[in-house]
């Protein structure tokens, strides 16, 4: 007998298989992010630790670590929904979700919550090995999870929206390289936008990446360049917008049924 | 009784190109039906269209009386599809690939005795637990009709199931797919081995830019062609006077195309008079390439 009712099947079965197709490959899709996390901890805290001190008592080691995980899961949970959509588009195996009774709202559910558990897998992983090196406060817990979970589900969902948008490997490597990427450096994981000039200070205030960063450090130290309030109501706001945009495009069948 | 499908004054535009132009087709419960035409017919938009693939411009689709549009839960439910292309996700074996494939349809462990039956039947058995990458080309075509069979379908479109398999497999398929059609299975096949629709399917329909140009039993469609074939492997050159029947030729070989029985009679006297040995000669009837290509042309 199965636990799961007959109506929710179709969308576990296509969650399950999100799920299970990045963890059969968990060596390319956890331990590199993870092994490419902890290189960057490596690097920075050699480069700049002892000379740093973003926040009152808070070493640079310490600072740079809440970022990098946070950076890490954003990444991971994009590459797991635009990945799945756009290699299985290219290889035509896309046909063998569409041809079933799953509705658009079950196609997104099922991509979007597989994407946020292998962003939080991710990030869970390199949390795991940093706190067997150095020592990591987790002031506000319940903080840390909310912009965890949000944030990964707006990279997710953008995954999809990029997932669709894309006909090629090489477009799909351009919006990674072009906008997630940049997105990402320049959110504040490896400085505090304070220690920035006035002007960029404004530009890093348009870029929803700083507030999924910075209220998930204020998760860990209490402490961050904004209130972490108005950072989780950015944060949902942009899910909540990336969300409907993702559902009217599915859908709309946009580049999914002609 | 409900028709397996109903496909009311259907069109289809891609940008400028008309795909489909206002087609009309019902295809009854248990029938085994030959979808016929040239590239670009419309086969496959048709069967895209039931599917729920693609959306129709205008008209109405129906599988097992649901509309593939506003009831597209139950009509997908009722169809099962074998796509042209041996596509597959390289992630799996080919028993979970069937299984995930029935969890979409909300079909769950329940179902798995079923699963193995059709893996069983399709000569899969040992190459369950394999990935789908390894498979050869058969054995991908093989996991392509059991994926459009693992949540019972009463409906299943076949999109030319034996497009470039070897001579052994096509039997093979052959008869899996007349026991799938014996058991009750409407089954709706596209092909371009015309002797495949011949030998399989019960009634055919021609398409041809986007329009069903006959739509006819097999056996009437091949009775509407009056005329005969003539093989004949002479030992010398064809008199002028039969060259207008000639069909076909390949050296000494030629194939004549005959109006009617008696001018067999007339082909033999020519010969006869212009000393014309024959080495050897056969009578064949017509069979439904020469029914496609008179239409064809015709329309």
């Amino acid at each position: 007998m199965s636990l799961i009712n007959e109506r929710f099947r179709g969308p576990w079965t296509l969650f399950k298989k999100e799920t299970l197709r990045f963890w059969r490959v968990s060596f390319q899709t956890v331990a590199a992010p993870v092994m490419t996390a902890l290189l960057y901890l490596l690097i920075f805290s050699h480069v700049l630790g002892g000379r740093v001190e973003v926040y009152p008592g808070v070493p640079y080691t310490v600072f740079l670590i809440p970022g990098l995980i946070m950076m890490s899961v954003l990444q991971n949970a994009f590459a797991n929904s635009s990945s799945s959509l756009i290699q299985s588009k290219v290889m035509g195996s896309i046909i063998f979700v569409l041809l079933t009774p799953l509705s658009y709202l079950e196609f997104f559910l099922a991509f979007l919550v597989a994407s946020i558990i292998r962003g939080l897998v991710v990030g869970f992983s390199i949390y795991l090995v940093a706190i067997c090196f150095i020592d990591l406060p987790l002031t506000h817990p319940l903080f840390i999870l909310a912009f965890a979970v949000f944030g990964s589900g707006m990279l997710g969902a953008f995954g999809i929206i990029a997932g669709l948008w894309a006909e090629k490997f090489d477009q799909m490597a351009a919006f990674q390289n072009f906008v997630i990427m940049p997105l990402s450096f320049l959110s504040g994981v490896f400085y505090s936008i304070h220690s920035l000039p006035p002007f960029w200070q404004q530009v890093s205030h348009l870029n929803p990446f700083f507030y999924m960063i910075d209220g998930f450090r204020y998760g860990f130290f209490g402490q961050g360049d904004i209130t972490p309030w108005f950072s989780l109501s950015i944060v949902v706001g942009s899910f909540i917008a990336l969300s409907f945009i993702t559902i009217g495009m599915l859908k709309a069948g946009y580049k999914l049924r002609g | 009784m409900t028709p397996a499908i109903r496909v009311e004054q259907v069109h289809k535009k891609f940008g400028a190109l008309s795909a489909l132009n206002g087609l009309d087709l019902t295809i009854q419960q248990g029938e085994f039906f030959a979808l016929l035409g040239p590239n670009g017919a419309g086969k496959s938009t048709l069967i895209n269209l039931l599917a729920g693939l693609l959306r129709p411009t205008s008209g109405k689709l129906y599988v097992m009386g649901y509309d593939v549009m506003t009831q597209y839960r139950q009509a997908r439910h009722a169809l099962g599809v074998v796509p042209q292309e041996l596509v597959f996700d390289p992630f799996f074996n080919v028993r979970e690939m069937l299984r995930f494939q029935a969890g979409y349809f909300g079909k769950g462990p329940e179902n798995n005795a079923w699963i193995d039956e059709v893996i069983e039947s399709l000569g899969l058995t040992d190459k369950a637990t394999t990935n789908m990458r390894r498979l050869s080309g058969g054995m991908k075509r093989r996991a392509l009709i059991a994926q459009a069979l693992v949540h019972k379908p009463p409906v299943i479109v076949l999109d030319e199931p034996t497009a470039g398999v070897d001579v052994e497999l096509r039997h093979m398929l052959w008869e899996f797919i007349k026991r799938l059609n014996r058991e009750g299975h409407t089954i709706i096949l596209t092909t371009h081995y015309l002797e495949e629709a011949e030998t399989l399917c019960s009634r055919v329909a021609l398409l041809k830019q986007g329009k069903v140009i006959a739509l006819d039993s097999t056996k009437n469609l091949l009775a509407s062609m009056p005329g005969k074939k003539l093989r004949l492997k002479l030992e010398g050159p064809l008199p002028v006077s039969l060259k207008a029947l000639v069909r076909q030729q390949e050296q000494q070989d030629f194939i004549l195309s005959l109006n009617a029985i008696n001018q067999v009679e007339y082909v033999l006297s020519e010969l006869r008079n212009a000393n014309i040995a024959v080495e050897d000669m056969q009578l064949i009837e017509p069979d439904l390439e020469d029914v496609f290509v008179d239409l064809m042309g015709r329309t």
